[in-house]
């Protein structure tokens, strides 16, 4: 109750907000359903029944807004509808549809409300419903924070009720009979004397029939694809060559563009662009913000002319040297810095009195970078804009395009592609701002943008930076006392301030991971600073996680071994919710955890909850003599229902491979104002030589439906340097840990 | 300068130094080999020349000399070569920007080496990045693909 009591009289700049904007909306506003959007698309004898399903005579449409960067979102949205419409996987076709507020994501606000998961109190509810519910009236269409499949389980089944019961009544309707009379089957309605009618014979009758609002969902237990291994939908395209990305497209009378950009984030101080121009294929050469842009007949010729510009640029905005950064994050540790205190249980003062544990982490700026670099089509006319590249904000992208053009929101028509990763760095504009400057010089020319790698690299948004600093106290062999200073910089305000959205409130995202650890440490304390801006960040893959998650597990680990304990039995002790227990539990049977190693050998463990998915990981190393090598990991997370359990098993799987892989070789580092690391050789991530075998088990007790995209990153960091310690040893309390440690 | 692509005979006007790559993307619209870095670190771009895969984006194109194949003339959807059935069989794409260089490389890997070993495996495929992490699909399809191509 304690802990409870802190955070209800801290917190409410967020929750508060919210609800004032519920209230300023007023109940109808929020109540009131959004357009659909479709309507404007359907022709004569076509249907839509919601801003999900089309049908024509000729297809099944089904639109899946949610972006997909590799997530298999797509192949999810569709076989959502699809399992209450009775169709078949094949029977339709997906698109993306186009950007709208009847796509508002009802998982995406619900998530930042500064409530533990499992404080299920009316505060906590009112919250969670209220920032829902102001992602509604402000119509907020996004993809990230693993928010897809919550915000989509049930939304999406209803549809698909939807449809399937108004077809249904239309076949009655048309035939003559009664609606109890039909049933449906493999994208058929199934009259009495067993005809299939299909869905698209019935179009043009479903389109003048009303709609059934009040569709009841399926059991569970009748379910004839969720929870089955599916064929992903696009998993031939992906494996043929015929997958068109972005960077791909190509359009009637087509330029290639490329940019050089201020390393600095800065202006142009002078530069000079004689040679560039005289280069074959080269035709224009154009400003654009912090930089400029070659436009040339084929991206290698731009690329080449881009590089051979000569430019000088000023200053950068935050401090040239990394040193700078640090100190930065070091003078943060301070009252004027401190953005809340997220956990103040027990007596944490009087408890360190006597011996404790001390410890410093760090975590450092990582880069996104997605194979398929940054890139935007763009055609510019006096009437409208269109774009196509994957994007994870249509709307505020929309936002973006218009005020470089000087169009209205509505005239930027957005075509979203499939996207070659992401990891958070599609939730950035840049690439589509620029490629809006350009073609809005050269208008009705379409330009496609492509970012060389290099360039990538040197203008990414990184993962912020953090620091730990914490004590703890044991006694009588258990872990007794826990207090975490985290410094960080905000990813949030950074992000959201480029979009130009103010957060109000402290950023759940520095301390997440950490101060809704499901432990019941008698004395924890756990304080945020927010150090003020200095290189701009972006959210990472599973963003506060994938740092404050490693200062958590790692820390803890030492507590508890300093306290004699096992690290295994120890968090079983201190846990205090049963879903975390549970993948605690499982970890612990699939790794035979207990068992005798050989004395160069090691296992960790480590578990955090993020994005409401408590995950738990053991890794297990051998220490050879060319270093260490990654063994095996085993990972246990519930979800509460495995929509797929193919993409399930792949998401986890490369969730800890991410993890892994920049935890041991990847930063971004300045010097000079500049990211000294340009590309894939300087930050590699892990190579298949690396990967150790990854065993998954899918949990499903959780009460809430969650997305496994981001939660199996945060454990893989601390697990690895857990298992180092019990192989070595020595303890590694900074990423990336090829600093302290060689890896093989 | 010709250039003979998944069986097709092209003629092309470019510098000589452009990189296969761009030739391949650019001036012919064959986009299944992808750029991903430009300096043979990420294996985006493989294709084979002459059946053996070399990184496209370090191919000058003065210094093609022989058939190119891509991952559009390995095999269609309607009919995919064994490794791309293998890959579909044990779902290994996630964003699948990578795949094609993947596919293109484990195909000219199990060309030359018919029975692998784990090692081998391992060290054949370290050149090419998969940064959605799917290595662990990735291994189990190639061997898959070996069986495959032992039994045909």
């Amino acid at each position: 109750m304690g802990r409870l009591r802190t955070i209800a009289r801290r917190s409410f700049l967020i929750g508060s907000v919210a609800v004032a904007g519920g209230v300023a909306f007023g109940a109808y506003m929020v109540r009131k359903p959004h357009d659909n959007p479709l309507e404007d698309m359907t022709a004569e004898g076509e249907a839509t029944f919601n801003p999900w399903v089309m049908i024509s005579p000729e297809k099944i449409t089904l639109i899946t807004p949610h972006a997909d960067t590799g997530q298999g979102v797509v192949h999810m949205q569709a076989l959502l509808l699809a399992e209450e419409m009775d169709l078949e996987l094949g029977q339709y076709e997906t698109d993306f549809g186009v950007p709208a507020p009847a796509y508002y994501n009802t998982a995406l606000g619900a998530e930042s409300a500064p409530f533990v998961t499992t404080d299920q109190s009316l505060m906590a509810r009112g919250a969670r419903s209220a920032m829902g519910a102001l992602g509604k009236v402000i119509g907020l269409q996004g993809t990230g924070g693993s928010s897809s499949v919550p915000d989509s389980f049930h939304k999406l089944r209803e549809a698909g009720a939807m449809a399937r019961e108004t077809l249904k009544l239309a076949a009655a309707t048309k035939h003559g009979l009664s609606v109890t009379e039909v049933s449906t089957k493999s994208g058929a309605v199934i009259l009495p004397d067993g005809t299939a009618v299909p869905y698209t014979a019935l179009a043009g009758e479903a389109a003048k029939t009303t709609r059934v609002t009040d569709a009841v969902l399926k059991e569970a237990s009748d379910w004839r694809l969720i929870g089955k291994s599916t064929q992903r939908n696009d998993i031939v395209s992906k494996s043929t060559g015929t997958q068109t990305y972005g960077i791909d497209l190509m359009a009637e009378g087509m330029v290639h563009a490329a940019v050089r950009l201020s390393p600095r984030r800065s202006a142009i101080k002078s530069f000079n662009d004689t040679a560039a121009k005289a280069m074959r294929g080269v035709t224009q050469i154009l400003p654009v913000t912090n930089g400029v842009a070659v436009i040339a007949d084929n991206t290698w010729r731009a690329f080449q002319a881009a590089e051979a510009i000569e430019i000088a640029w000023e200053d950068a905005p935050y401090p040239a040297e990394q040193d700078g950064h640090w100190a930065a994050l070091e003078a943060a540790f301070d009252a004027d810095f401190l953005d809340r205190e997220w956990r103040a249980d027990g007596d944490v003062e009087a408890a360190l009195k006597g011996d404790r544990v001390e410890a410093e982490y760090r975590a450092p700026y990582v880069a996104h970078q997605p194979l398929e670099p940054l890139n935007a089509l763009v055609t510019v006319t006096d009437d409208q804009v269109e774009v196509w590249t994957s994007h994870q904000m249509p709307r505020f992208l929309q936002q973006k395009v218009a005020a470089v053009t000087g169009h209205d929101s509505e005239q930027v028509v957005f075509h979203n592609q499939y996207g070659g990763g992401s990891f958070g760095h599609r939730l950035e504009f840049d690439n589509v701002t620029l490629a809006s400057e350009i073609a809005n010089q050269m208008r009705g020319t379409p330009v496609k943008l492509t970012l060389s790698r290099e360039e990538d690299f040197a203008t990414d948004y990184p993962r912020h930076i953090g620091m730990l600093r914490a004590q703890g106290a044991v006694a009588q062999g258990q872990v007794k006392a826990l207090s975490m200073d985290i410094a960080s910089t905000s990813a949030v305000r950074s992000q959201m301030g480029r979009v130009g959205v103010p957060v109000p409130g402290p950023d759940s995202q520095i301390p997440a991971g950490a101060w809704n650890a499901p432990y019941a440490i008698e004395n924890f304390r756990l304080r945020a600073y927010a150090a003020p801006e200095l290189a701009p960040v972006s959210s990472w893959r599973s963003v506060g996680a994938s740092s404050a998650g490693f200062f958590l597990e790692g820390f803890l680990d030492e507590v508890i071994h300093a306290a004699g304990a096992d690290p295994m039995e120890e968090r079983l002790r201190l846990c205090n919710w049963d879903v975390a227990r549970g993948v605690l539990e499982a970890v612990a049977e699939m790794s035979d955890w207990g068992t005798e190693l050989a004395p160069n050998q090691g296992r960790g463990v480590a578990m955090v909850e993020s994005f409401g998915v408590p995950t738990a990981e053991v890794v297990e190393v051998t220490n050879t003599q060319n270093g260490i090598r990654i063994d095996k990991v085993w990972v246990a997370a519930d979800v509460g229902v495995i929509v797929d359990p193919v993409n399930f098993e792949n998401n986890v799987q490369g969730g800890v491979v991410w993890a892994l892989g920049h935890a041991i070789n990847s930063e971004i580092t300045y010097a000079d104002g500049m990211a000294e690391q340009s590309n894939y050789h300087a930050a590699e991530g892990m190579r298949l030589y690396q990967t150790p075998q990854i065993m998954v088990r899918g949990l499903e007790t959780n009460e809430a439906v969650r997305g496994i995209g981001e939660p199996p990153v945060p454990p893989a960091a601390p697990a690895l340097a857990n298992a180092i310690f019990a192989a070595t040893g020595q303890r590694l309390r900074e990423m990336p840990f090829y600093k302290h440690m060689d890896f093989i | 300068m010709k250039l003979k692509v998944n069986g097709t005979d092209h003629e092309v006007d470019v510098e000589e130094d452009m990189p296969l790559l761009w030739v391949l993307r650019d001036e012919l619209g064959i986009t299944g080999p992808k750029y991903g870095c430009g300096i043979a670190q990420c294996g985006a771009c493989t294709v084979h020349m002459d059946g053996v895969a070399v990184r496209s984006c370090q191919v000058a194109a003065a210094d093609v000399d022989g058939d190119i194949t891509t991952i559009e003339g390995l095999g269609t959807p309607a009919a995919m070569h064994a490794v791309q059935e293998a890959w579909v069989e044990h779902q290994v794409a996630q964003c699948g920007y990578c795949q094609a260089g993947q596919i293109m490389q484990a195909a000219s890997f199990l060309d030359l080496n018919p029975e692998p070993t784990d090692d081998q495996i391992d060290a054949a495929m370290s050149g090419n990045l998969c940064r959605c992490g799917t290595y662990v699909r990735i291994r189990a399809a190639v061997k898959t693909a070996a069986t495959k191509m032992q039994e045909a």
